[in-house]
């Protein structure tokens, strides 16, 4: 038997890849649908060196990881919805103070404890304004398994690219399902390693101080430089300020450094889009719907597309109105009340073509869902 | 088979997911075909009604839920009676005497198999009676073969319950082939 052929749940490719990754410390407090992450990273984890911690709830469970990640591990956390409401002032605090760290949220229905065992895409919006102040985030998400371990691996690397925390945002169905994982041999995806600092001990080391490139590299807390992290507006030696200027730099560089690497952060997949007069846009598992109603459309010779957006946070907006710019519909694929839809519409030169196919009953879209959505936008009826 | 799917489903504890999660990493693990396996997660898991979809194919698979199941086991009546009207016409509906009466005409090939009296009555321990249920599957639909069913089995439990789950797989083998035809 080939050990690298797996056949497992989205959670358990989510764990394999932050192994993978090269995860040194995981803080949780399982809830369903992510405890298979918690579960398996437990038993996993310490076996390779690693330090896994059962926290006494999410808001400890996020502070840990910060506090673990400044001392140059690569840190990970897994939750749902109800939980990731609580990470979200310290998930703020890590934008602030520019600390590495991976967030997963394992969508269920809500708002609230909602539906925990249903699936849901609801919190793709909170992913982006969750915590408080301006900000920029990176959100990713997956729709099969290979890709849940190929975006895991992703948001560890550009957590640590960007010096800030990544959601990936799993959901349900894709977190429970079991299906083929093909796990990697070791070095065949590129990994990011921290930015360390190159300046001395007892030499002056300024923490937030940017290269020339935007980056700023790092020195374990703790280690051989003193300098202070706070959640305050911060000047380059990490300490209070409330000086305009440098506030206002601040903003800028936290908003800038993710903004302007949008084409950089953008991860999609397409399909059929070259002669698409229908464009279907989805993500996570609904994007599965959407290629199942693709794949056999086209096999009726209907001109359906899929484009299955990887990064939801920075929005590539660019890239979605070029895909979208000769399409008669655009058909936004979700389980929520419009969260891309609306940042689709906004992207598009005519918003008028771009409509919504739903489902936030707690049931997995179908195609045949999407399919009657087709037919109303046709004019053909239901 | 090009593509085929099924739904077991029985009480909470009789080992119908973990029957299903057998057959579907069987097929993909040890005969390389694609396969996807999805369950229930409500409080049914743990008692009532619980069922875990299988869908396994040589292409690749995207909606990953079962709607019209061409195989659909049933091991006790609530199960029966919550999904038996979900079956694909035509399809292969196995249900087990001692605990289904099957009252209702459904347009599908019914299989009333006395797994588990025959499970007590040859080991004498109903812990196996999903995968004599597996067994009497592949029997009638050669879905994968035994011997891929064995490796998995090998990998996941203790090798001292190894030949009781054995004889459990055959017997099923056996019950199935002989109501294939």
């Amino acid at each position: 038997m080939n050990e690298k052929v797996r056949f497992v749940q989205g959670n358990e490719a989510c764990v394999e890849a932050a192994i993978y990754a090269g995860l040194d410390f995981f803080a949780g407090y399982p809830i369903t649908p992510s405890t298979e992450i918690a579960e398996h990273l437990s038993s996993r984890l310490p076996g390779k060196g690693g330090t896994f911690i059962q926290m006494e709830d999410e808001i400890a469970s996020m502070c840990a990881i910060i506090g673990a990640s400044l001392t140059g591990n690569k840190v990970m956390t897994a939750t749902s919805g109800p939980g990731f409401s609580l990470m979200q002032e310290s998930l703020g605090y890590a934008i602030m103070a520019e600390i590495p760290c991976v967030i997963v949220n394992v969508q269920r229905g809500g708002p609230s404890t909602g539906l925990p065992t249903s699936v849901s895409q609801g919190d793709v919006g909170q992913a982006l304004w969750g915590t408080h102040g301006d900000h920029a985030i990176i959100a990713l998400s997956a729709s099969n398994h290979q890709d849940v371990f190929a975006m895991t691996i992703e948001a560890f690397n550009l957590a640590e690219t960007y010096r800030t925390p990544v959601i990936l945002l799993l959901d349900e169905v894709v977190g429970h399902m079991r299906e083929k994982l093909i796990i990697p041999e070791d070095g065949e995806i590129p990994l990011v390693q921290r930015l360390r600092t190159s300046v001395k001990g007892g030499v002056d080391y300024h923490p937030y101080l940017p290269r020339e490139d935007g980056r700023l590299p790092m020195s374990d807390f703790g280690g051989e430089h003193r300098y202070n992290v706070t959640g305050l507006i911060h000047d380059m030696w990490g300490f209070p300020s409330g000086n305009p200027a440098v506030a206002h730099g601040l903003l800028r560089h936290l908003v800038d450094k993710i903004w302007n690497n949008v084409h950089q952060i953008a991860r999609y997949k397409e399909y059929y889009l070259d002669d698409a007069s229908t464009v279907l846009i989805s993500y996570g598992s609904s994007a599965r719907s959407a290629l199942h109603l693709v794949q056999n459309r086209r096999q009726r010779g209907e001109r359906l597309g899929l484009l299955e957006l990887q990064t939801l946070w920075p929005f590539p907006a660019s890239i979605v109105r070029d895909r979208c710019a000769s399409a008669k519909h655009v058909v936004v694929v979700e389980m929520n009340m419009g969260q891309i839809f609306k940042a689709v519409k906004m992207a598009v030169n005519d918003p008028g073509k771009v409509f919504l196919a739903n489902r936030i009953d707690g049931v997995f879209i179908t195609p045949t869902d999407i399919r009657n959505i087709l037919r109303l936008i046709r004019g053909k009826g239901v | 088979m090009e593509k085929c799917r099924l739904i077991f489903s029985g009480s909470g504890g009789q080992g119908v997911i973990t029957a299903a999660i057998i057959l579907a990493e069987a097929a993909v693990i040890y005969e390389g075909r694609n396969a996807i396996q999805s369950q229930s997660y409500g409080p049914e898991a743990r008692g009532g009604a619980t069922s875990s979809g299988i869908i396994i194919s040589d292409s690749e698979i995207f909606f990953p839920k079962v709607n019209q199941p061409n195989v659909l086991v049933c091991l006790t009546q609530e199960s029966y009676n919550k999904f038996h009207t979900v079956i694909r016409p035509g399809g292969l509906l196995i249900t087990d005497t001692r605990f289904v009466q099957t009252s209702r005409k459904v347009d599908a090939r019914p299989r009333d198999l006395p797994l588990h009296y025959t499970v007590m009555e040859k080991i004498g321990k109903p812990i196996v009676l999903n995968i004599c249920m597996l067994g009497a599957v592949v029997g009638m639909t050669n879905l994968v073969k035994a011997e891929s069913i064995l490796k998995v089995l090998e990998k996941r439990i203790p090798s001292s319950f190894m030949e009781m789950n054995r004889k459990a797989l055959d017997l099923g083998i056996n019950m199935g082939k002989e109501l294939a035809s």
